[in-house]
């Protein structure tokens, strides 16, 4: 096969990042004319391969491993480089995961191919791929090209491509074999928690009025907390102001924290890193308040106002309150 | 504990970046430097483990970078309490290949036999993540990334990584051990009056980049570097203070209704 597709599983079926990077490679696909495996692998092997078998793929590879039922960056990175000597792809392709983070740059390390992350695009010259990455807070976009032979390992960017997007097919599955022996797991895990709920589930909220870094400092907090209020909104967060200690964890939104689907996000001096839109952008109406015309944001917020968030703030409070 | 932390100048969060005429680096004449954000989290949580570890130990900050700039970064982190500083040299056009990066942090820190890596899990300007990771490999250490706790042990290092979606899990790594920082962890200090002037007699080896990288060449490379073209799809709300109040009342009752 030409391309290979690393899949994860996320609760016993297919990671949402896999199926798009099932649709990157059909796409890879049709435009070099290349053919694409899957790779079922790890805890519930079997049943990932059942799943991936119903996607237009030419062939699905089944690895079962007693090293892989638990997650460990060298086991995993160990078996994707035999993986990768034997079958010979072109391209290796997954999703942005936390995983992958976690364990890509070490197959790159081990295999001396390069490991281009966090695609956002492609597009073929020349005949072969160019990859497009964000870099500079996604401020501007660079072009990649790999400079030696294949493999390339490359990962998509969370909804690059649309896993609802993915062709149906039926394909072969085919078990494989790779050598692991336990010392060459360095590290020992203990199983994953979920950290104590906090008090708010933002999950089933109306509106959310969220705060950013744009907020400048703890003293403000109040502003937005008192917006909330009159709105009757939950009060949800980025990071930073979490990490600032402004918030407590709970309010956080985005990959590593809550996902949130209200009527109204209503964000603060929120930048729009793909981090924290990954959790919000499922919202019915996004409004923006920010300083910054460029800031990325704008390219997915319905109704936007360039300024100062404290001045418009206090008075969109008072408005709202003699409206009542 | 014989700790390296690396930590990078990137451009300020809320600098006005502008494509430089090569278009392989942006034009840094009117940009103000700072430390990468999880690169301040990562030196402070270096900081802690020293301070908390009975035998002591030396915190050793390493940056590359250009001679003009870098210098104040390390300086810094030498005021925040690190012990001594290893610089990089580096000329324009910068390296952009994660897996050479890495290289050259490996030749220069190989010798010095560290127990603990700690680098940032992301640089603001290539945001590859990549460079702690690839470093524990070249360096035959056990890795870590997005850590947000850490536990000494003896002769092995507990640390809770995050998982996606508010899920967490605690590994051990035996040492020597390569851990990238999630921000969040700690709460980075500032630097004390006595630790700003203490900073100015402590080391700072020079190396250069060129007798590091060996005859290495990338194995990815920047094409172009340019602004991305943006869908807008946002209505904008101008006007006065006034207008643009009454206007967003206007949509939030009216358009979106929820007041
Ligand atoms: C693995 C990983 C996981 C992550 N998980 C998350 C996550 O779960 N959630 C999350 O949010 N982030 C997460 N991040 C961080 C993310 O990448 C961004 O750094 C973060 O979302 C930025 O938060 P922000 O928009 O508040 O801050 P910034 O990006 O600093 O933006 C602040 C904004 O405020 C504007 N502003 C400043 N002053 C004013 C003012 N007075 N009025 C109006 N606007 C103003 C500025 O123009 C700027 O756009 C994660 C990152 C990584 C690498
Ligand atoms: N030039 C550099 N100087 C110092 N540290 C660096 C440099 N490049 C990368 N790093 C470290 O590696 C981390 C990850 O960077 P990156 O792989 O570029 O996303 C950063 O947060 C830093 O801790």
């Amino acid at each position: 096969m030409d391309i290979l597709v690393v899949l994860e599983n996320r609760n016993g079926a297919l990671h949402r990042m896999s199926l798009e990077a099932i649709a990157a490679a059909q796409s890879l696909a049709r435009d070099l004319n290349l053919t694409v495996a899957a790779l079922a692998w790890g805890p519930q092997a079997k049943d990932l391969a059942r799943e991936a078998a119903t996607k237009r793929v030419d062939e699905v590879l089944s690895l079962e491993h007693e090293l892989l039922e638990k997650y460990s960056s060298d086991g995993y990175a160990e078996a994707i480089k035999q993986v990768i000597e034997q079958e010979a792809p072109r391209y290796v392709l997954v999703g942005h995961t936390y995983m992958v983070r976690d364990y890509f740059p070490k197959v790159s390390a081990r295999i001396r191919k390069p490991f281009v992350g966090d695609v956002v695009a492609y597009r073929i010259e020349d005949g072969s791929p160019v990859f497009t990455r964000q870099v500079f807070n996604a401020k501007l976009v660079v072009d990649v090209a790999p400079q030696v032979a294949p493999p390339v390992l490359v990962s998509f960017q969370s909804a690059t491509f649309q896993a609802d997007a993915v062709e149906a097919g039926t394909a072969p599955v085919r078990d494989i074999t790779v050598a692991l022996e336990a010392e060459q797991i360095k590290t020992q895990s203990e199983p994953p928690f979920q950290e104590a709920a906090g008090d708010v589930d933002l999950s089933s909220a109306e509106v959310i009025v969220s705060v950013g870094r744009g907020i400048g400092k703890e003293e403000n907090i109040p502003l937005a907390g008192e917006l909330a209020e009159a709105m009757g909104a939950e009060l949800g967060s980025s990071r930073p102001v979490v990490d600032a200690g402004w918030l407590p964890s709970s309010r956080q939104v985005g990959s590593s924290g809550q996902s949130v689907a209200p009527k109204l996000y209503f964000a603060l001096g929120i930048s729009g890193a793909i981090q924290h839109v990954v959790g919000m952008k499922g919202s019915k109406n996004v409004v923006a308040i920010n300083k910054d015309p460029e800031a990325p944001i704008f390219e997915i917020a319905d109704y936007g106002v360039v300024g100062d968030l404290l001045e418009i703030v206090p008075k969109l409070t008072e408005a709202i309150k003699e409206q009542s | 504990m014989k700790i390296a932390v690396l930590v990078k100048q990137v451009p300020g969060s809320e600098s006005a970046l502008r494509v430089g005429t090569e278009e392989q680096w942006v034009d840094e004449s009117a940009l103000d430097f700072e430390m990468n954000e999880s690169d301040s989290y990562a030196l402070e949580e270096a900081l802690l483990i020293k301070e908390k570890s009975a035998a002591g130990g030396e915190v050793v900050v390493v940056s590359m970078g250009p001679p003009e700039r870098t210098p104040k970064v390390i300086r810094e982190a030498l005021a925040k309490g690190a012990d001594r500083g290893i610089h990089i040299h580096e000329e324009p056009p910068y390296e952009n290949d994660p897996f050479l990066i890495a290289g050259i942090f490996a030749s220069a820190l190989r010798d010095e036999q560290f127990d603990l890596l700690l680098s940032g899990l992301q640089s603001a300007d290539l945001a590859t993540g990549q460079t702690g990771v690839i470093l524990g490999e070249f360096l035959e250490m056990a890795t870590a990334t997005l850590v947000m706790a850490t536990e000494l042990q003896d002769g092995s290092i507990k640390v809770k990584r995050e998982l996606e979606s508010g899920w967490s899990q605690w590994i051990t790594l035996p040492l020597p051990a390569s851990i990238t920082i999630q921000s969040g962890l700690n709460q980075p200090r500032y630097p004390s009056l006595r630790g700003i002037m203490g900073a100015k007699k402590k080391e700072i080896k020079v190396l250069s980049k060129a007798d590091l990288i060996a005859g290495n060449t990338p194995l990815q490379s920047w094409e172009r570097l340019y602004v991305h073209k943006k869908e807008k799809r946002t209505e904008m709300i101008e006007g006065d203070l006034n207008q643009v109040v009454d206007q967003l009342v206007n949509v939030l009752r009216t358009e979106i209704k929820v007041l």
